[in-house]
């Protein structure tokens, strides 16, 4: 399922709002949980799961095209921790 | 946050009432978990891609006494950022 076919299933499942509109409130949903993540904050949906930043160490890695050795430096990535629920209903 | 934070700013930035900010979060999770659970995935262009991974069965360890145990298949979510997300929290603070 793409977010077109997200934003379609639940205009059909609303009255009220037009498609359009539903498009732009699940925008703002995603974006939201987005921007909690770039200021440091954490995202906890409960019976859905959690969203947070996990730390990546700095690593050597190789640039593939010129078999280079190089740095990868630490970083900060997005992480999905699955809720109780979500975890019950997906392997039902 | 939370998911009522989530629909206050749907509530402020766009105007829909309260409840119905907060019923409209409820059913994009709903149809999330739904389409998860039937073991279809789910892309968000822009955000990222929620998964279904099948595991094997495979053997573990009870760690507190050592007694090997079997763990049996399941399905479980995963979650990949997309690089825009990757990218909008690589200069974040780190409070979490």
């Amino acid at each position: 399922m793409t977010k077109a076919e997200l934003v379609d299933s639940i205009a059909r499942k609303v009255d009220g709002l037009t498609r359009a509109q539903v498009d732009v409130l699940v925008g703002t949903m995603f974006a939201s949980i987005k921007d909690a993540l770039a200021v440091g904050d954490k995202v906890e949906i409960r019976g859905f799961g959690s969203f947070r930043l996990r730390d990546r160490a700095a690593r050597e890695g190789r640039n593939p095209k010129t078999g280079e050795l190089v740095t990868v430096p630490a970083k900060r990535v997005p992480f999905f921790k699955a809720g109780k629920e979500l975890k019950e209903v997906v392997d039902a | 946050m939370r998911k009522a934070d989530i629909a206050s700013l749907i509530h402020e930035r766009h105007g829909l009432p309260k409840r119905e900010a907060a019923a409209m979060v409820e059913l994009i999770l709903d149809e999330i978990k739904d389409t998860l659970s039937r073991g279809e995935e789910v892309k968000i262009a822009g955000f990222g891609n929620f998964n279904v991974r099948k595991k094997r069965e495979r053997k573990g360890r009870n760690p507190k006494t050592g007694e090997e145990i079997g763990i049996t298949p399941r399905r479980v979510v995963t979650f990949r950022a997309s690089p825009v997300f990757k990218d909008s929290v690589l200069d974040s603070i780190h409070s979490n």
